[in-house]
């Protein structure tokens, strides 16, 4: 189950974000574009996957631990600094120029286009420098 | 609307799925940082998330839904997009699904103002880029 849980979460994760749409990094950009011709209907896939695991989580604190593991592993970072901030502006300029996040890059991976290839080496490239030029994820 | 809903049920559902499975986050940017970081047993599960991930694209072209990827051709693009997401992700400890689905959705403040921002940046990235008439 250690394996397979981790297995069927992904599969199902990969196909909700083709499902969605997430994966077509053109209807991620007119998403984006809210002062020009705004398509909005990409909220819907935040606003249901987020509200999803919202009660998902609270079920959670009424347990001790997960089904197939000894504890929840919950990200000990809380405050918000610098790093976060600059981080996630980065993140966002990149997402903007192409229309690519991590997940849809993975997902559309198989498809062979070129152009997704070529993102997801610069990617893992991008991953590598943050980790050795500015240091290892806490 | 309804294959956005349906999309974002999945995409809910299988965060919920890991959480009370195992415990751990659906977050890709951690899931990639693992690739990297394969002498920690307790990452291994990463990678066979990352299989079902990838393997979804097969799986749902079987199915025979559409699922078109409109995507800019020029490498510089491509080559400064990536680096900057896999950058910017790294350290900011996280992307669309581990702060804006999984955090937002454990009300964590740190994930809110993470997912704000990066959707702000992305949103005045692609301003101007139209502004300027930028043709991808």
């Amino acid at each position: 189950m250690k394996h397979l849980i981790p297995f069927l979460s992904g599969l199902l994760f990969g196909v909700g974000l083709l499902v969605s749409g997430m994966n077509d990094p053109h209807k991620v950009r007119a998403f984006l574009d809210i002062l020009g011709d705004w398509q909005p209907e990409l909220m819907a896939v935040m606003g249901a996957a987020v509200v999803t695991f919202f009660i998902a989580y609270r079920f959670s604190l009424k347990r001790s631990h997960p089904l197939f593991a000894e504890r929840f592993s919950l990200p000990a970072l809380k405050e918000v600094d610098r790093r976060l901030i600059s981080g996630a502006v980065l993140f966002g300029v990149g997402w903007g120029l192409v229309g690519l996040c991590p997940g849809p890059a993975l997902v559309d991976l198989l498809s062979g286009n070129e152009s997704v290839l070529i993102f997801v080496t610069a990617l893992l490239v991008g991953n590598r420098a943050a980790h050795y030029f500015i240091g290892p994820a806490r | 609307m309804a294959d956005e809903i349906a999309g974002g049920l999945m995409i809910g559902l299988a965060a919920s799925l890991l959480w009370l499975g195992i415990g751990r986050i659906s977050g890709m940017t951690g899931v990639l940082s693992s690739l990297f970081m394969l002498k920690d047993l307790q990452r291994h599960w990463a990678l066979w998330f990352l299989a079902g991930l990838v393997l979804a694209w097969p799986a749902v072209q079987l199915s025979g839904y559409q699922t078109p990827i409109n995507i800019t051709s020029d490498p510089r693009l491509l080559v400064v997009a990536g680096l900057l997401v896999g950058f910017g992700t790294y350290i900011g400890n996280g992307c669309t699904s581990g702060h804006g689905v999984c955090g937002m959705g454990r009300l964590s403040f740190r994930s809110v103002v993470a997912t704000v921002t990066f959707m702000l940046a992305g949103m005045v990235t692609v301003g101007i880029m139209n502004a300027l008439e930028v043709q991808l």
